[in-house]
């Protein structure tokens, strides 16, 4: 490639002036969804701190039962892919489309190892008897407190594997897009992909903390 | 007429479902809210034919308690949210605004495909056999003891959401993004800007929802007790959520229609809104303070009196932006020159009414007076002056302003009138007298009541029929319009707004040159005269 400048795309859809004004729209949308991913989330993370409050013994009970390697072997692996999408934006142009295309590939695939690390933590508290509502066995006072925070585990970390599984058809797609023909239009696609890669990765720090920390310290 | 418009580009079905023109998603959002209006008003049919006499003759307690539901979930989910915002908002926003079209219109075609199918679940679990748990869906009854289709309906309701934020983000990035060169906020129709107070509950508040459904409908599914007491659930903390997005939404139903009030009250006295910028910032006041007075939902469910005391105090103040409209409404009359064409008949009612709902809200924001109205007549008339009253006057009022512009043909003023007047009288006849049974007693939901109510009872139900007349009459002249209507000019109340400036139907990117605004909305003065752009 002789010009490290992109090509614009062939046209824009009539309701914008230019392609800069087409650009920062599509990003201003991006945002706007990201404020409603927040209270989606946020409602969740509410009811979370309700029941922590109520039965702060039972929670940090049930967060022992976690598996924290795992955890935190997979926030890594999640930080590490969001590294190679904001570093896949930083470069996007034609004439590195190939190592874009690879960056991206790497966080997608990184996406995929957090979800079957994610399933083998499943899979391990199903074999504990940790799954309320299918197999859940716990006796004593505390009973109460850690189901409640098995249920809220699962619902949390099962809509977060929903939004990296997302995350990841989005990535793999924008990387056969970089491969082909990269585009001024992609290169907004792409950085509204990353944020809202970005934004999966924020919730997934939150859940870590709320999830993983609560009582490690004093045992 | 030679030109073509946006309805005369295509005719086939291909060329409508699957069309991003917004005008064309309008139509098809308009045609499916009548679709509901007709379904959940059959509900409340029935509920009024039931309660015409004391005993329960008509229904089984039973099948009242899935009319009653179903009568609220079509009602709130699938007319009223989606009523103003997703069809005349849909048609309009882009026209005001100087635009080609919404910032997403692919999104926005979405978003009616999203809510079709949210319909369609919601109407599958009501035919299939109905909900009973009221359109709140409260736990522990939803949960462990209904015995419905819960799960199918909040299914549906959960489906629409998305379709919900779709809009709302639509909306807030258009205004954004795309206003025509010269339109500053601060020249923004008022309509704007309630749409855009609007779309930033739809976004902020529908997420919440959305995650209380699905506690919900896990709980129910899997038997876990997320808001179950016996294993330490809280069933309140559903009922903190739920309002958390549903007294908002409350705000979703009747900013719309302020907005629509506030364009029509401004038209048909000739004169600019009285206090323009309290007006705009009004909006998003009721928007924000809206967010913090869910609680008066919950006065005798427990709560702490200091949050019943703090909820009390939020709802008081929310009423004063709601009442400065008023005021500024009013104020905009004074001295007018007031036309009585029917869309003003409509703003005229939608006054009146919502000033009786907001004040009978005052009562309900009274921690002592709501203790003995919660779960009376009293709350269901206060709340029904608000959304018919108000939303649903000012929907139709709206519909007769923006018709010729929508369809391009004049509708029959004479019929209109008459039903703007007959809805006003219909309505009140039907929902004071629930005042009334409200401040004797009358708790809602049953089926059968003492025979004392009766007679308020008889005229409720009374007024209901003159009611559907009254909405029925519309469906009538309107068709006739669409078909066989004069031709409409393309400003044909003479009005400033960039909407008037463009041919009626519009063609089908809205403008043939990009329109540039260079004076502040409402000009009605006499130097003003509309030329339209594009004749």
């Amino acid at each position: 490639m002789r010009s490290r400048k992109m090509p614009d795309g062939s046209a824009f859809a009539p309701q914008y002036a230019s392609i800069p004004h087409r650009d920062h729209t599509a990003e201003l949308g991006m945002w706007v969804f990201i404020a409603t991913e927040v209270l989606l989330f946020g409602g969740l993370i509410l009811a979370y701190f309700i029941y922590r409050h109520a039965f702060p013994h039972g929670f940090v009970e049930g967060s022992r039962h976690t598996e924290i390697v795992i955890g935190t072997v997979n926030t890594a692996v999640l930080l590490t892919s969001s590294f190679l999408v904001a570093w896949a934006v930083e470069i996007f142009s034609p004439a590195t489309s190939r190592i874009a295309t690879w960056l991206l590939m790497g966080a997608a695939c990184l996406g995929l190892v957090f979800l079957v690390l994610k399933g083998i933590e499943y899979s391990k508290e199903y074999d504990a008897h940790l799954v309320p509502g299918i197999d859940f066995q716990s006796a004593g006072p505390l009973a109460d407190g850690v189901q409640l925070f098995f249920i809220l585990y699962f619902i949390a970390t099962a809509i977060h594997a929903l939004h990296v599984l997302i995350g990841i058809c989005l990535l793999t797609t924008l990387a056969t897009i970089c491969r082909k023909a990269p585009t001024t239009r992609h290169h907004t696609a792409l950085r509204s992909a990353a944020l809202y890669w970005h934004f999966v990765d924020m919730v997934w720090i939150f859940l870590f903390a709320l999830i993983y920390l609560p009582g490690r310290s004093s045992s | 007429m030679s030109e073509t418009n946006y309805l005369t580009t295509d005719y086939t079905l291909r060329s409508w479902f699957l069309t991003t023109d917004h005008k064309r998603i309008a139509i098809l959002y308009f045609a499916s809210l009548i679709f509901f209006f007709f379904i959940g008003g059959a509900a409340a049919t029935a509920i009024r034919i039931e309660l015409a006499t004391p005993q329960g003759d008509f229904v089984s307690s039973d099948i009242y308690n899935r009319l009653f539901t179903m009568h609220g979930i079509i009602m709130v989910w699938f007319f009223l949210i989606p009523s103003i915002p997703n069809t005349l908002g849909n048609f309009i926003v882009p026209l005001m605004i100087g635009a080609r079209d919404l910032a997403f219109p692919r999104l926005n075609l979405m978003s009616w495909y999203i809510f079709m199918l949210g319909g369609c679940t919601t109407l599958f679990a009501i035919f299939a056999g109905g909900i009973d748990t009221g359109w709140t869906f409260y736990t522990p009854f939803s949960t462990l003891y209904s015995n419905s289709y819960v799960i199918v309906a909040a299914a549906g309701v959960f489906i629409a959401g998305f379709s919900s934020i779709l809009t709302g983000l639509n909306f807030i990035v258009t205004i954004h993004r795309l206003r025509a060169p010269g339109l500053t906020w601060y020249r923004l129709p008022l309509f704007l800007w309630s749409l855009y107070a609007t779309s930033v509950i739809l976004v902020l508040a529908t997420p919440v929802l959305a995650i209380t459904l699905l506690l919900m409908a896990t709980e129910r599914f899997f038997g876990v007790g997320i808001f179950d007491p016996r294993i330490g659930g809280d069933p309140l903390l559903f009922q903190h959520l739920f309002w958390f997005y549903s007294h908002p939404a409350v705000y979703i139903m009747i900013l719309p229609g302020m907005g629509v009030i506030n364009e029509l009250v401004s038209c048909f006295s000739r004169k600019q809104v009285f206090g323009y910028k309290f007006v705009a910032w009004c909006s998003l006041a009721i928007a924000a303070v809206g967010f913090l007075v869910w609680g008066h939902h919950m006065f005798v469910s427990g709560q702490s009196l200091v949050a019943s005391l703090v909820f009390s105090f939020m709802s008081f103040i929310v009423a004063v932006p709601s009442a400065i409209k008023v005021f500024n409404w009013t104020a905009t009359l004074h001295k007018g020159s007031i036309h009585f064409d029917a869309p003003m008949l409509y703003a005229l009612g939608f006054i009146g009414l919502f000033t009786v709902g907001g004040l009978t809200g005052l009562f309900l924001a009274c921690l002592a007076y709501d203790v003995h109205a919660t779960d009376t007549y009293f709350v269901v008339a206060h709340f029904h002056y608000i959304m018919v009253g108000g939303m649903v006057t000012a929907y139709f009022g709206g519909l007769h302003y923006w018709w010729p512009k929508i369809t391009g043909r004049l509708y029959s003023e004479y019929w209109a009138r008459a039903a703007a007047i007959l809805i006003f009288f219909g309505f009140n006849l039907t929902f004071f007298p629930q005042f009334v049974l409200g401040a004797e007693g009358m708790p809602r939901r049953y089926h059968v009541y003492p025979p004392e109510f009766q007679v308020w009872n008889v005229l409720s139900s009374g007024g209901a029929v003159i009611l559907a007349i009254a909405y029925l009459m519309p469906v009538f002249y309107f068709g006739y319009s669409a078909f066989f209507g004069r031709r409409a000019p393309a400003n044909p109340w003479d009005a400033p707004g960039l909407e008037w400036q463009t041919s009626s139907p519009p063609p089908e990117h809205n403008f043939t040159s990009q329109p540039v605004v260079t004076r502040d909305p409402y000009q009605y003065d006499e130097d003003f005269h509309a030329e339209p752009q594009n004749a």
